[in-house]
C-alpha cells in the first residue's frame, strides 16, 4: 500500500462520501489511489478549486459532516484559499488535501510549487505538511478530529508527491498525538445557575441565537429553552434555522439589515443573552452604544470570544447544546408577559414589507412567493449582496442546516457551488441557490458540475445588472456616484443554462409570471435549472443600520436627507 | 490606552510551523514583538517560547486567549518579576585598548560580568541579569565605544511550585 492508498482508506474510515476535487501533477498519486483502492468514495470533478471548497462547505453546512477537497499543488492549492477563509470565518468543518512537489524540491521553486502550508496559516484552524509517509493515517485522523470538534474550522493537509507515492506498512488506526488540543464541552454549573438567576431578574430579556447553536445541533434544545422561559428570540443571519422563524416567539434576525422588530427589541431589552454568536460588527453597530445598560450574557465554545467585541456581565464557556440543556433544567416560565406582548406588537407594527412596482419586478416578491409556495422548507444557499439580505428576510428558515450563506467572509461566488455540495449531501431534497447576477458569474462554471451529475439544483439569479449592495452604498453615502458597479455585458442567463446538457433556463420579468414560472422550475428535476428574475435595477435593502451607527439610526425606508458616511467596517 | 511591557511564556508542541502560528497571532493584531526566545524544552517533544511585547493589557489578553486556542499550544501564561525569575544575557563588544582595559574590567566586575574575549583592540563582555541591569551596564559602557551588542531577550521561570 502506498501513502495515497492509505490516505483514501483513512478517508473511508472517517465516513467520507464525496471528494470534491480537481487533479494536477502533484496530486496524481492520490487520484490514482481513488481507482486502485476501489473505494466507495465518489470523486466529484469540479471546474475550479474555489468551486470545490464552496461545495465542500455547502455539503458541511447542510449535513454537519466535514466536506473534503482534493487539489493539486501551486495554483490548485492557492485557489482554495478563498474557500478556506469562508469556512474559517463561519466555523465550518472542512478538510483540504493538497498535492505538493516532491519533498527534496520543497523551497526550490519547483514547477507548481507554493508554500501552501505558510499561505494557509491565517485561513485555517490547523494545517499540516506531511514529511513521513507513515504519518499519513495519524494526520488524517487528527485533521478530522480537529475540524469538527470544539469550534469547527477548516484543516489543510499538504502532501508531497514522493510521500503519497511511497510504499509503507501503515497502521490505519493510529493514536492521535494532539497534546495541546482541548475543547470545552459542558459549561460551569455555577455560571449557568448565575445565568438562570439573571434571566429571572430581567424584565425584558432577549435570547440571541447564533451559528454556534446550528453547529452544535442545538435547535431542539433552543426551542425547549425558549418555550420553557417564554422568552422572545432573535437570531443572527447564520443562526437562521436554530429556531423556527415562524414560531410566535421568533423575532427573526438582527443587525444591519435585520428585521425592524428584532432591532427594536434589541433597543428595548434589558438583558441580551447570546448563545453561539460572536457579536459580529454587523450586529453591534456602534459598539459602546449597543444594548447600553442591558445585562449581557455570552455563551461560547471559544474562550477567545470572551470580551473580543462586547464585555459580557456573565460569560460561560461551553458547547451551546449542553449549556442550553443544563440551563433549561434550572429554568421556568419568566414573568415577562408584558414584554412578550410588546415584542409581538413590534412584529405587527413594523413588519417586513415591500411594494410592488407596476410593470416591474422586485427581488422581494420573487423570494416571498418562493417561500410561500414551498412552505419555507427549502434548503437555501445564497451568494452575497442585496439578494442575500432579502433572502434572509423573506425566506423563513425552520430548521438547522437549511440556511447556507457566507456570513463572516461575505464571499461572492459562494452560492452556486454551496448548493451543489448541499445537493450531494441531501439527495431528494429541494435545494435552491439564491444568487445575484454578480456573484453567480463568479463561479457559474460550476453549472457543468451540476449538469454532469444531473443535480436538481434550482438557481435563482436575481438580476438587477448591478452590484446592488455597493450601488446602494454609493447612492446613500457617496452622492450616487456609481463606480465599478454596472454589470453591463451580462450574458443571457437562460441561454447560458441551456448550453449545458440537461439544464434548463427560465425567465421572470413581470409580477404575474412569478408563481407560474417558479412552479414550473421547481417541478423540473432532471438537472439544474436557472431561473433568471429580471428585477428593478435600483432597489435598496431596508431596514438598514448604517455600518458603525447605533441602532437608533435604523432606517426603515429610503432616507429623505443626506446621510453621513458610515464609520464602521465595510 | 496604556501600553505596557508584557512577558509571556508559551509551552508548545515542538513542531514545524508553530513559531509562524504564534507570531501571526501577534502580527494580525498589530503587536510588535520586542523579544522572542525559543528553545527545546526539558522533554524535547515540547518547546518553550518566551515573548516580550508592548501593548495594552486588554489586547494582550485577547492575544493570550487566541494563542491558547492554537492546536499546538499547551499553555500560555503571563509572568512578571513578582512571581517569576526573568533574566537576560548580553554579549557586548567594546573597543578597548590596553590603557582603558582596567577601567572596563572594573566596570565589568562591578556588574558581575565575564570577559569572554580579549584582543589588543577590543573586549567581549558577557553579562547576565535582569533587563534593567543590562541597560545600566550598556549605558556605562557607552562611554567607551560599543561595536556590537547582542541580547538574548528575556527568559523566565516561575518561582516555587508555579508552572512556567
Amino acid at each position: 500500500m502506498n501513502g495515497a492508498e492509505a490516505l483514501i482508506k483513512c478517508l473511508e474510515k472517517q465516513g467520507v462520501e464525496y471528494i470534491f476535487g480537481y487533479s494536477g501533477g502533484a496530486a496524481i498519486p492520490i487520484f490514482d489511489a481513488i481507482i486502485t483502492t476501489n473505494t466507495k468514495i465518489k470523486l466529484i470533478l469540479v471546474r475550479h478549486e474555489q468551486g470545490a471548497t464552496h461545495m465542500a462547505d455547502g455539503y458541511a453546512r447542510a449535513t454537519g459532516k466535514p466536506g473534503v477537497v482534493l487539489v493539486t499543488s501551486g495554483p490548485g492549492a492557492t485557489n482554495t484559499i478563498t474557500g478556506l477563509i469562508t469556512a474559517q470565518m463561519d466555523s465550518v468543518p472542512m478538510i483540504v488535501i493538497c498535492g505538493q512537489t516532491i519533498s527534496p524540491m520543497l523551497g526550490k521553486d519547483a514547477f507548481q510549487e507554493a508554500d501552501v502550508f505558510g499561505i494557509s496559516l491565517p485561513a485555517v484552524k490547523h494545517s499540516y505538511l506531511i514529511k513521513d509517509t507513515l504519518d499519513i493515517p495519524r494526520i488524517i485522523h487528527e485533521a478530522f478530529y480537529i475540524t469538527n470538534t470544539g469550534r469547527p474550522g477548516p484543516v489543510l493537509i499538504d502532501i508531497p508527491k514522493d510521500i503519497s507515492s511511497a510504499e509503507g506498512d501503515f497502521d490505519l488506526s493510529p493514536e492521535l498525538d494532539l497534546p495541546g488540543y482541548t475543547f470545552p464541552t459542558v459549561g460551569d454549573t455555577d455560571t449557568i445557575k448565575e445565568i438562570s438567576a439573571a434571566l429571572k431578574k430581567a424584565k425584558k430579556p432577549l435570547l440571541l441565537i447564533g451559528h454556534g447553536c446550528v453547529l452544535s445541533k442545538a435547535d431542539a434544545a433552543v426551542t425547549k429553552l425558549a418555550e420553557t422561559l417564554n422568552c422572545p428570540i432573535i437570531t443572527t443571519v447564520l443562526g437562521k434555522g436554530a429556531f423556527p422563524e415562524t414560531h410566535e416567539l421568533s423575532l427573526g434576525w438582527l443587525g444591519m439589515h435585520g428585521t425592524a422588530y428584532a432591532n427594536k427589541a434589541v433597543m428595548d431589552c434589558d438583558l441580551i443573552f447570546s448563545i453561539g454568536s460572536r457579536w459580529d460588527d454587523r450586529i453591534v453597530g456602534k459598539l459602546d452604544e449597543f444594548c447600553e445598560g442591558a445585562v449581557k450574557i455570552h455563551v461560547d465554545i471559544d474562550p477567545s470570544e470572551q470580551g473580543k467585541m462586547i464585555m459580557p456581565d456573565i460569560f460561560c464557556v461551553g458547547d451551546a447544546k449542553l449549556v442550553i440543556e443544563e440551563l433549561t433544567g434550572y429554568s421556568e416560565k419568566l414573568d415577562i408577559d408584558e414584554w412578550v406582548a410588546h415584542c409581538k406588537k413590534l412584529k405587527k407594527d413594523f413588519p417586513l414589507k415591500y411594494e410592488k412596482i407596476p410593470g416591474k419586478l422586485t427581488m422581494q416578491e420573487v423570494l416571498d412567493e418562493l417561500d410561500k409556495m414551498t412552505n419555507s422548507e427549502l434548503v437555501v444557499s445564497t451568494d452575497v449582496g442585496q439578494h442575500q439580505m432579502f433572502a434572509a428576510q423573506f425566506m423563513k428558515t425552520l430548521k438547522g442546516y437549511n440556511w447556507l450563506s457566507s456570513g463572516g467572509a461575505g464571499t461572492m461566488g459562494y452560492g452556486l457551488p454551496a448548493a451543489i455540495g448541499a445537493a450531494f449531501g441531501r439527495p431528494g431534497e429541494q435545494i435552491i441557490s439564491v444568487c445575484g447576477d454578480g456573484g453567480f458569474q463568479m463561479t457559474m462554471f460550476e453549472m457543468a458540475t451540476a449538469a454532469l451529475y444531473k443535480l436538481p439544483v434550482k438557481i435563482l439569479v436575481l438580476n438587477n445588472s448591478y452590484l446592488g449592495m455597493v450601488r446602494q452604498w454609493q447612492e446613500l453615502f457617496f452622492d450616487n456616484r456609481l463606480s465599478g458597479v454596472d454589470l453591463e455585458g451580462n450574458p443571457d442567463f437562460v441561454k447560458f443554462a441551456e448550453c449545458y446538457e440537461g439544464a434548463k433556463g427560465f425567465r421572470i420579468t413581470k409580477s404575474d409570471e412569478v408563481k407560474k414560472v417558479l412552479e414550473e422550475a421547481m417541478a423540473y428535476n432532471d438537472g439544474p435549472c436557472i431561473i433568471e428574475a429580471v428585477v428593478e435595477k435600483t432597489d435598496n435593502v431596508y431596514p438598514m443600520i448604517p455600518s458603525g451607527a447605533p441602532y437608533t439610526k435604523m432606517l426603515l425606508e429610503a432616507p429623505t436627507e443626506k446621510l453621513e458616511k458610515p464609520t464602521g467596517s465595510t | 490606552m496604556i501600553s505596557e511591557n508584557h512577558t509571556i511564556s508559551i509551552l508548545v508542541v515542538n513542531k514545524p510551523g508553530v513559531l509562524m502560528r504564534v507570531s501571526q497571532v501577534f502580527s494580525r493584531r498589530g503587536f510588535n514583538i520586542d523579544s522572542l526566545v525559543v528553545s527545546s524544552g526539558f522533554d524535547n517533544k515540547y518547546a518553550r517560547m518566551t515573548i516580550t511585547a508592548q501593548g495594552n493589557a486588554e489586547n494582550l489578553d485577547q492575544i493570550k486567549k487566541q494563542l491558547s486556542k492554537l492546536v499546538d499550544v499547551m499553555h500560555c501564561i503571563e509572568h512578571d518579576d513578582a512571581n517569576s525569575i526573568i533574566k537576560e544575557m548580553a554579549l557586548i563588544k567594546v573597543v578597548c585598548d590596553v590603557d582603558k582595559r582596567s577601567e572596563v574590567l572594573q566596570l565589568s566586575e562591578h556588574f558581575a560580568c565575564k570577559t569572554v574575549d580579549m584582543t589588543k583592540q577590543s573586549m567581549v563582555i558577557q553579562a547576565t541579569g535582569n533587563s534593567d541591569k543590562l541597560d545600566a551596564l550598556i549605558d556605562q559602557l557607552s562611554d567607551y565605544k560599543i561595536i556590537e551588542l547582542v541580547r538574548t531577550g528575556k527568559v523566565l521561570m516561575a518561582r516555587g511550585q508555579e508552572e512556567t
